[in-house]
């Protein structure tokens, strides 16, 4: 299993991989972590002929923290997402969610920035980012621009990314303390894609919910917001009327395929199982 | 050869650097094991799972066969071979291995006492859960992981006892 032949660049800033992507047009690849990217060139089925290593960017690494806004630079990886205060702390959906991907020795190298380019739909943070209402910070040759996650993904491995373009920051709006959370997967073994996941993000008052968020991991070609199920969601008591009708306004959504990890019809039932697993957890955790 | 330009790589490998050459393609566990003779990390699966090929790089613990040896230029590594004490003594680690029957074939025990080196080190004490959590990248196809988490919790509980703390020093 040995990839195709490429040239290899590591360019020390931004511009200057940006540079390298506007020569070399779609034979060039950005390379972050490499744990989807090498994978596919093992198998040959991806054989970029220029490999850019975003590695050498200082720029592109850290989480701060800034006018009601918590950036995440690309580089980040999961290992540092799951050890930052900042995020255990305002953010924590996305702890559990790192934990939750792949095994240490993959987090400690697999990026934010490439998870959510990637395009897989097995990939959990693309759900969880439009669950949070996230913006990506695309940069190219004419500077930046910021596509939110729930308009970034058009189908399996397209997405709103240009082939120039760099994906450089996750902007993520800082959510109300107090909040609930959850990100419930269901999956065969550690290490493996989800069969169905849901994140769910929620805010009560008096037991009543003021705002409530979910989307869907790898249940249809894309990542799934599920803004109607939220809708439903939002100024009810959670009573079980209300999200029966929720989790059957999510259901209808899914699109997944039959796999290895079950028939399609199993795989939207558990996408339904995880969302009100999540629900629960997310009331649970969130101050009344 | 190809007209690809070799790219020269420096690294340092249980303490001894070396510089080569490479094709950018290279793997890691290919550059470790066919250019310099470093076997230790094994190929299990070549496709990111088994963890058979773990290395600790920079103080973190990849897979080597998921790593272009060039991503790898100028880093710290170790790997089992820098594992034994610099008296040539077997490592809490390795002892635990032996003592706790915490290998059958043996094929997994290079990269999961490389793993277990890195956990310990972030995590001087870890419960059980967190020592299967953290091996969670590591497949054994023989023991049943029982003795592997024997293993560590005995490496675990010799590192913290005060005496080899100090003969440490
Ligand atoms: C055994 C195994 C199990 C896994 N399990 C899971 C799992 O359960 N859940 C999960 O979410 N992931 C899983 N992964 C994938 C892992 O999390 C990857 O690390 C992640 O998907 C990609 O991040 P990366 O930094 O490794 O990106 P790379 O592999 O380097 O890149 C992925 C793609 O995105 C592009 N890209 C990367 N960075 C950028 C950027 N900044 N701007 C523009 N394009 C970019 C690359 O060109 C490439 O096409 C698993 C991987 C393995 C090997
Ligand atoms: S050989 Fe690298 S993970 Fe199996
Ligand atoms: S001892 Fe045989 S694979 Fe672990």
């Amino acid at each position: 299993m040995i990839p195709g032949e490429f040239t290899y660049h590591r360019p020390s800033s931004v511009a200057e991989a940006v540079a390298i992507l506007v020569s070399h047009g779609d034979e060039a690849r950005p390379l972050s972590g490499g744990h989807s990217l090498i994978p596919m060139m093992k198998l040959r089925m991806a054989a970029p002929e220029h490999l850019v290593d975003l590695g050498g960017i200082a720029d592109l690494k850290g989480i701060s923290e800034d006018g009601g806004a918590i950036t995440i630079r690309a580089m980040t990886t999961q290992h540092e997402l799951i050890e930052s205060d900042l995020l255990s702390e305002k953010l924590p959906i996305i702890r559990e969610t790192s934990l939750l991907i792949a095994d240490p020795q993959i987090r400690y190298l697999g990026t934010l920035g490439g998870n959510v380019a990637n395009g897989d739909p097995g990939n959990d943070m693309p759900a969880l980012m439009q669950c949070l209402d996230a913006s990506y910070v695309l940069t190219g040759p004419d500077g930046n621009r910021e596509v939110a996650a729930r308009d970034f993904y058009e189908a399996a491995y397209f997405t709103a990314l240009a082939p120039e373009e760099i994906l450089t920051a996750v902007k993520i709006p800082t959510p109300p303390a107090g909040h609930g959370w959850a990100y419930e997967k269901l999956k065969r073994k550690v290490g493996d894609y989800a069969t169905a996941a849901a994140a769910v993000m929620l805010s009560m008052t008096g037991g009543t919910v003021t705002s409530c968020s979910v989307a869907l991991t790898n249940v249809a070609d894309t990542p799934l917001y599920a803004a109607e199920a939220g809708d439903i969601l939002n100024g009810s008591t959670l009573d079980e009327t209300t999200v029966g009708k929720a989790v059957a306004a999510a259901e209808a959504i899914t699109d997944p395929a039959s796999d290895g990890r079950g028939p399609a019809e199993y795989r939207t039932k558990m996408a339904g199982i995880m969302m009100q697993r999540a629900l629960a957890r997310a009331a649970e955790r969130a101050s009344a | 050869m190809s007209d690809i330009e070799q790219i020269p790589v420096t690294l340092t490998v249980n303490g001894k650097k070396v510089q080569r050459f490479v094709e950018p393609r290279t793997l890691l566990i290919h550059f470790l094991r066919e250019e310099l003779n470093v076997t230790g990390p094994h190929i299990g699966c070549e496709t990111s799972h088994c963890g058979a090929c773990t290395v600790e790089m920079n103080g973190m613990s990849v897979k080597s066969c998921t790593v272009f040896a060039v991503q790898a230029n100028g880093a710290e590594m170790t790997t089992i071979e820098g594992m034994a004490n610099p008296d040539g003594t077997l490592s809490a680690l390795q002892e635990g291995f032996r003592q706790m029957h915490g290998l059958q074939c043996g094929f997994c025990t290079p990269g999961m006492i490389t793993r277990a080196h890195t956990l310990l080190k972030e995590n001087p004490n870890p419960s059980e859960e967190e020592i299967r959590m953290g091996i969670a990248g590591n497949l054994c196809r023989c023991t049943g992981y029982q003795n592997i988490v024997k293993a560590i919790q005995y490496a675990a509980e010799q590192l913290n006892q005060p005496e080899t703390q100090e003969a440490a020093e």
